[in-house]
């Protein structure tokens, strides 16, 4: 696990520079899809500098583009950059979760 | 479609068949249509091929397009291991007659952060179902997810909601699941898919292993309830249900000859009914597959053809040694007329057999079908298996007008009406051979125990096998009972004595009674050469008398002759006087 970890931070550090690319999957304006996205917003100004971008993909819309990304639940955050590709599932609320699989430590 | 139809005419329930030979004869019909059915077992049963085939059966023979969604196998290992069961998938999906979708689901890729749902799934499985217009759906195996998403009381949530959405999108469902400990399923999904529930088994008995399927529940629909045993072969899944067949094969009233002429004799004198189910049971070393060998050669010299199932010795062993009793199968062997199957019963399973059987039987289409002997089958304690297989062999030969002949031994210490199968009571024609113990010798003794639809012989015949083949002779049946061998051969000479003896006897009282007649007549011509002499002398003295009567006469007249020369006037004077 520890190795993992700081292969994850290496990475991390590498990929800091560029750009964080996320994709928040919702199905329709949901409240739990609205909940997710601002809390996303807020996250990501908090965390990530502006340095990312996040693409919003309702599956009602284009339904076949969850089979790229797996997609079951629902919201569900993808982390597509820097890789690994990681999921967050659920509407974002425990940010301390998000954080931790987004792979940032939140800053104290 | 329309053979989906009019099969469920009669029942309220609507039904999806599902193409799986014999599957649809259990559940009459098919799986309930446009509801959810699970299809739960353990490793290896079968589940995903279950799926599969419901899906290409869909597909290829009543135009339903179906969705296969994976959550264990790829799309690509789905599609090579179905290959080998004849199954192009491929091709079904360049058609868009199938849609496979593997789901990947990654628990280390996986955060839960709050709320969610499976709407994603639900949006996924709906945009696969649209773009083909799926009426089939297949879930291989949603268990997955609970290893996939940590939240149980969401999941359980969701599926409730998925089962129910799949209804309501009227699509035919089946959801697979691996068996649990006490449960049907490992996360108890049986709990959420209540229409229709089959249970898959794969069990090892005695080192053979044999598959079997039961209807667990089948709401609103009448279903067979036994486990069924099923097999996996090249041409996919087929269940084999004793049912299947019923008991309304056309029957015929055409005749076989045995090939023995007396125990056609014994047999109306025309032999075995065409279709008919023959046993030929007996002790050991009894003659029974002499009776089979008999039957198979008088078969192929009438031109028909014969399969012969030999599951103890192999093929050149029994030409062999029915070539000592005369009997010479290889001709026609070697004119294709007769078939030999040799196996060793343990060799593979009950199902397996039955299948190789079905097998045969369609590629060779024979007239005649031998099995011989059919209690080898009987390892361990599967007796029950062994009968209801052989129940279907009979049936499936029945319906095929091919007349069975089957060979059982008997267990010296049972009796010998019982065989070991306890198929007897699917028997039509059943020949019975015993041994005979009697004054330090073995002998056969053959008899018909029954013999449906005919009025047979009940005479306990001696069997003797001789190098022209098998014969029967009647047994001597007397005071001191059944004699054969050489018992009868003693018997015989003493009755054929006894004869003799009588007919000694008559000659000499014949000759007696001539004798007696001779001595009676020539008494008689004694006594009539006495009354002749007698008569003669008596005539003699007649004669004499009558000439001295005669004499006297004549003396008289001559006296009165000269009285009258001398007293003529005297006389004369006399005369005028008077």
């Amino acid at each position: 696990m520890s190795s993992n970890r700081e292969r994850l931070e290496e990475n991390l550090v590498a990929t800091e520079k560029d750009k964080w690319v996320l994709r928040l999957y919702i199905a329709g304006k949901t409240p739990k899809a609205l909940t997710a996205f601002t809390n996303l917003e807020k996250i990501c100004k908090e965390q990530l500098n502006g340095k990312f971008s996040v693409e919003v993909i309702d599956l009602l819309i284009n339904p076949q583009l969850g089979v790229e990304d797996q997609i079951l639940a629902l919201p569900t955050l993808v982390r597509k950059l820097p890789v690994p590709v990681r999921k967050i599932i659920g509407d974002l609320s425990n940010t301390e979760r998000v954080l931790v699989g987004l792979d940032l430590l939140p800053i104290n | 479609m329309k053979k989906a139809e009019h099969k469920t005419f009669n029942n309220s329930l609507p039904k999806t068949p599902s193409g799986i030979q014999g599957f649809d004869e259990i559940t009459v019909g098919g799986l309930p249509k446009g509801r959810p059915t699970l299809v739960c077992g353990g490793a290896g049963c079968g589940k995903t091929l279950f799926g599969i085939e419901f899906l290409v059966r869909g597909a290829t023979q009543f135009n339903e397009p179906g969705v296969f969604m994976s959550f264990e196998e790829t799309n690509e290992e789905l599609t090579k291991n179905v290959a080998s069961l004849g199954f192009d998938l491929e091709d079904l999906i360049k058609n868009k007659k199938i849609v496979l979708d593997h789901v990947h689901l990654e628990r280390s890729e996986i955060e839960e952060t709050g709320e969610y749902d499976l709407e994603g799934l639900f949006i996924r499985l709906g945009h696969a179902i649209d773009s083909i217009g799926a009426k089939r759906v297949v879930l291989d195996t949603i268990e997955s997810l609970f290893a996939g998403l940590p939240n149980q009381l969401i999941l359980r949530a969701e599926l409730r909601r998925l089962f129910r959405w799949l209804k309501d999108k009227g699509v035919t469902a089946i959801i697979t699941g691996e068996r649990g400990d006490e449960t049907l399923t490992r996360q108890g999904l049986e709990e959420y898919v209540s229409d229709c529930v089959i249970m898959l088994d794969h069990r090892v008995n005695e080192q053979t292993s044999t598959r079997r399927l039961r209807v667990v529940k089948y709401r609103g629909s009448i279903h067979g309830t036994n486990e069924y045993p099923f097999l996996i072969d090249e041409n996919g899944f087929s269940v084999l249900p004793v049912t299947s067949l019923g008991l309304m094969h056309n029957v015929s009233d055409k005749r076989v000859l045995s090939g023995i002429k007396v125990l056609d004799e014994m047999l109306e004198g025309k032999g075995y009914y065409r279709g008919s189910t023959i046993l030929v049971s007996g002790t050991a070393g009894v003659g029974k597959t002499s009776i089979a060998a008999h039957f198979a050669e008088a078969a192929c010299k009438r031109g028909e053809r014969v399969l012969y199932f030999c599951f103890e010795e192999s093929p050149n062993q029994l030409m062999r040694n029915m070539l000592s009793i005369g009997i010479k199968l290889e001709t026609w062997v070697q004119k294709g007329l007769l078939q030999f199957q040799a196996t060793r019963p343990t060799f593979y399973g009950l199902e397996m057999h039955l299948a190789t059987t079905h097998k045969l039987v369609n590629e060779f289409k024979p007239d005649i079908v031998i099995m011989d002997p059919i209690n080898t089958f009987v390892v361990g304690d599967k007796e029950l298996e062994v009968k209801t297989m052989l129940i279907r062999i009979v049936d499936f030969l029945k319906a095929n007008q091919i007349t069975a002949l089957f060979t059982s031994l008997t267990d010296n210490h049972s009796a010998l009406e019982n065989t070991d199968v306890g198929i007897s009571s699917i028997i039509d024609t059943w020949l019975l051979l015993r041994d005979i113990e009697l004054s330090g010798e073995r002998n056969r003794g053959m008899y018909v125990l029954k013999s449906r639809g005919m009025a047979n012989s009940n005479q306990i015949r001696e069997f003797i096998i001789t190098n022209h083949g098998v014969e029967l002779r009647e047994v001597y049946v007397g005071a001191s009972g059944v004699l054969t061998g050489s018992a009868r051969v003693a018997q015989e000479a003493i009755e054929n004595a006894e004869v003799l003896t009588r007919k000694q006897d008559i000659e000499r009282k014949k000759r007696e009674i001539e004798r007696k007649r001779k001595t009676l007549e020539s008494q008689i011509a004694a006594l009539h050469a006495n009354f002749e002499a007698e008569e003669s002398e008596a005539n003699k003295t007649i004669k004499t008398e009558q000439d001295m009567i005669k004499r006297l006469e004549q003396d008289k007249m001559e006296m009165a002759a000269s009285r009258n020369a001398a007293k003529k006037s005297s006389k004369n004077k006399n005369l005028k006087n008077n």
